[in-house]
């Protein structure tokens, strides 16, 4: 077997902990929505894709049905599946590696796959599989550290929790604005988000919000 | 809210999420090759997570409400303007928040 390709790793270690950090606020976040401290470790463990996770707690933190916590965070998770298509052909395993290959196909792994394409075809699946696991392996250990002291400090918005979450938000949406066309339907999807929340169910402006990329996706620009 | 909902959400959150990622990984390409649903499919992940924004920071229930947390937002898209790294943006908006909070 060829030596593993240094740099690589190290990318994807310094990508592992600076995202797996961020399973702190999520377990602080489902905590301060009413799951249990266990619960919220299941979530990391077998949800384990962070958008979708915190659009489930927060939707049913905002009052909202199960449904839509449940639809919402479907959605979001939409993208590893396109993901998983561009990994499948280059990680060519079978089996229950083939099932871990998919659970750890996120944002993340795939995105440092792709980014080792000039260090060759064995980097890139360096890459994928250390920046998975490894975000995997930090990614529930901050979540039980965020659970625990979550817990432990009580009323969220006494330490600004209730302001962390939607931040973390605006921080996931603010790489993915590209351009003009992309930054006009985040701030349309706001403004209708804010415009159908006195009239929908707590929770369902969010959902609803998918109709606004289906209308402005429609038609080729 | 009862413990039946939370785990009804992380159960069935978890088996669609993962089935999702099967699903990519087990299905030929051009199954998901239509323009059109691409272009969709890019654009969900912005307006969600933007309904998001504003779901959490500005609404209570089923009401529009400025309070201590639009503080901890207008300091985490300054932080994102002047390319803070995340933890900046966070914690930052989690500290104003709670300042405004106290001092109110």
């Amino acid at each position: 077997m060829a030596p593993l390709p240094r740099s690589t790793v190290r990318d994807a270690l310094s990508v592992a902990v600076t995202v797996g950090a961020y399973g702190v606020a999520f377990g602080a976040a489902s905590v301060a929505a009413g799951f249990s401290v266990l619960q919220t470790c299941l979530f990391s463990l077998f949800t384990f894709t962070g958008a979708s996770q915190f659009a489930a707690v927060g939707v049913v933190a905002a009052g909202g049905p199960a449904i839509g916590a449940i639809a919402t965070a479907g959605m979001l998770g939409t993208r590893n599946a396109l993901y998983g298509m561009q990994m499948a052909p280059l990680l060519r395993v079978r089996g229950l590696r083939r099932v871990a290959a998919a659970h750890v196909t996120i944002d993340e792994s795939t995105g440092v796959a792709l980014s080792q394409a000039p260090r060759g075809v064995e980097a890139m699946r360096v890459g994928f599989w250390v920046t998975g696991i490894g975000v995997f392996v930090f990614w529930n250990l901050f979540t039980l550290l965020g659970a625990l002291g979550a817990k432990a400090l009580g009323n969220p918005a006494s330490w600004g929790l209730d302001a962390a979450v939607p931040a973390v938000f605006l921080g996931l949406v603010w790489p993915r604005l590209e351009n003009t066309f992309l930054r006009l339907v985040a701030v349309a999807s706001m403004a209708f988000a804010l415009v159908v929340t006195p009239w929908l169910a707590a929770g369902l402006p969010i959902i609803a919000t998918a109709g606004v990329a289906i209308v402005m996706g429609w038609r080729e620009r | 809210m009862s413990s039946s909902t939370t785990w009804t959400v992380l159960i069935a959150t978890s088996a669609l999420c993962l089935a999702i990622k099967l699903f990519g990984h087990y299905v030929p390409e051009r199954w998901l090759a239509n323009a059109r649903l691409q272009r969709i499919n890019a654009l969900i992940p912005i307006a969600l997570l933007s309904a998001l924004v504003v779901a959490e920071g500005l609404v209570t229930k089923t009401h529009v409400v400025i309070d201590h947390r639009l503080a901890g937002l207008v300091v985490a898209l300054g932080a994102l303007l002047a390319k803070a790294p995340f933890p900046v943006v966070v914690v930052g908006a989690a500290v104003t928040s709670a300042l405004v909070y106290h001092l109110h």
